[in-house]
């Protein structure tokens, strides 16, 4: 198997769910094929079971049939290989930002290097995602956009084979998810790292991705079709707002999510 | 200076006047009602007996006469020592029956039948094993402590937010990593809680348990003013026991505000 061409690799994998209504199929038939260092992101109606995909690539989720790798290894159970971003940050709230990101950073890397190593690679994190200043601070003592990058850091921190972000930004303000996407595309520039990114915001979608996972509407939700963003990095949001394939782009999704697969009201 | 004083003059107000105010209209009802009732002391008198007993509150004169003092210190070190070994068994029974289900089934018929039975019910049996009347006490108080323990403990660990769970999972940390990093700083405040409960019912519990049991000890002591006639005495010892069981009461409130996020 090729590796560098199927870094993370879904193969017909199908997910259910045993309820109390009986057997739940949120997924079905998906197959995926994610390069290294590419930019992926599952877009797709609330219910489509998007993070239950992701959360099968980071392995909290084991799939009902099918297999999936990642860096040519199976992937059996969640492991510091695969860094995951949630939605709602999940920092612990007793440890500051350094002791959170710290916490990872010697869960990967304490059995092979010193004290001095670790605490340098901590501090590199938080130099990353500009939050330096915060070193010492307490999760509820910064803002909402301070802690998901917090959580951005730490997950970058272990140096993972993809980094797996759940809506990082779905709970922002619309200015500071602005601003934290501009920060990922460099940050994701510099470290060169595959992403796979769960969203409902279509211009997020675009803005970011080498390639849109398109999902059709649960129960039983497949993956509907695949979109390449062929617009050259790096990427400038207030250059695109006037680029023509960009907008091509963009309603293509559009047209996915609300007239091929548009959503019943629920 | 001059915003300093208007905070203090909003605190007399806000704060001050009423509590005040009520403290005095219960002095003056308790008078009230001595008045009619002769046999009851009124403030003034209990007032006089309270400067006279405390102007030498560590005397000993003998094993049944001795200070005050040393009465309260009694009760509260036999409090001290059952829920001291309360929390020892309590408080790591709480986190294995928390974190395993199993467990949890096993002992929670046992516990929700236990947990009403006034704590005085096993003073009997402290007796007959331990044979003696102090250990017997401190048994009673062990009693009182050990459910809420276990139970808030058990409560903390099983409202462990999922989300801190998965941090746990996706950094595959150890059992041991899991525990100081994750289980223990989130239960903390649910076994502070515990510990606040236990204190409260133990300060309860004594009082009782003491009057049964003799000895030295500010129920024992209530007892014995009582078979002395000394009414005095006994509302000076409610005064005392109220006042020491708030002061737990704030120093573990204030424990665990310093720990809770």
């Amino acid at each position: 198997m090729n590796t560098l061409q199927k870094y993370v690799l879904a193969e017909n994998v199908r997910m259910s769910f045993d309820t109390k209504q009986g057997k739940f199929v949120a997924l079905e038939n998906i197959n995926l094929r994610i390069s290294k260092g590419e930019f992926i992101t599952l877009i797709g109606h609330s219910g489509c079971g998007k993070s239950t995909l992701l959360n099968l690539f980071a392995g909290l989720l084991a799939p009902s049939s099918g297999f999936m790798f990642c860096a040519g290894r199976e992937i059996a159970g969640p492991g510091p290989d695969r860094g995951v971003v949630f939605q709602n940050h999940s920092l612990l709230p007793w440890l500051t930002c350094f002791g959170n990101i710290h916490l990872a950073v010697e869960r990967v890397f304490g059995a092979t290097e010193s004290p001095l190593q670790l605490k340098q690679r901590t501090l590199e994190a938080l130099a990353l995602v500009h939050l330096s200043h915060a070193t010492d601070k307490y999760p509820h003592e910064i803002s909402g956009g301070m802690k998901q990058r917090v959580g951005i850091a730490r997950a970058l921190s272990m140096q993972p084979n993809v980094l797996l972000m759940d809506e990082p930004f779905g709970a922002l303000d619309a200015l500071t998810r602005a601003h934290l996407q501009d920060e990922l595309m460099k940050i994701v520039a510099a470290t060169q790292s595959t992403v796979v990114m769960v969203t409902h915001d279509v211009d997020e979608a675009v803005l970011l991705s080498d390639r849109i996972v398109m999902m059709t509407n649960g129960p039983a939700a497949t993956i509907g079709s695949t979109l390449d963003v062929d617009l050259p990095q790096p990427r400038d949001r207030m250059a695109l707002a006037s680029n023509t394939h960009y907008h091509l782009l963009r309603s293509e999704v559009l047209k996915f999510l609300y007239q091929k697969h548009a959503k019943t009201a629920a | 200076m001059a915003i300093k004083l208007t905070m203090s003059g909003k605190f007399m107000t806000a704060t001050l006047l009423p509590q005040v105010l009520g403290i005095a209209l219960f002095i003056g009802l308790w008078g009230l009602i001595a008045l009619t009732s002769p046999n009851l002391p009124g403030p003034i008198k209990t007032w006089d007996s309270a400067v006279e007993l405390f102007s030498n509150p560590f005397y000993e004169n003998g094993p049944n006469d001795q200070g005050i003092g040393w009465n309260i210190l009694s009760s509260l070190q036999r409090v001290g020592i059952g829920f001291g070994l309360a929390a020892l068994i309590g408080i790591p029974l709480g986190f294995m029956v928390g974190r395993f289900d199993f467990l949890d089934k096993m002992t929670s018929p046992i516990v929700s039948m236990l947990r009403p039975v006034s704590p005085l019910a096993w003073l009997p049996i402290g007796l007959l094993v331990f044979k003696a009347a102090n250990p017997a006490a401190i048994w009673v108080i062990f009693i009182s402590c050990i459910w809420p323990m276990i139970i808030n403990t058990a409560m903390g660990v099983r409202q462990l937010p999922q989300d801190y769970l998965n941090v746990a999972r996706v950094l595959k940390l150890s059992e041991w990593k899991i525990f100081t990093k994750i289980l223990f700083p989130a239960t903390l405040p649910f076994v502070l809680t515990g510990i606040r409960l236990s204190i409260g019912t133990a300060w309860l519990v004594i009082v009782a348990a003491e009057m049964l049991t003799g000895g030295i000890g500010i129920g024992f002591w209530v007892w014995d003013e009582w078979n002395n006639l000394n009414v005095e005495h006994i509302i000076i010892a409610i005064f005392v026991v109220g006042m020491i069981g708030l002061l737990l009461e704030k120093i573990l409130v204030w424990l665990a505000k310093r720990f809770s996020y």
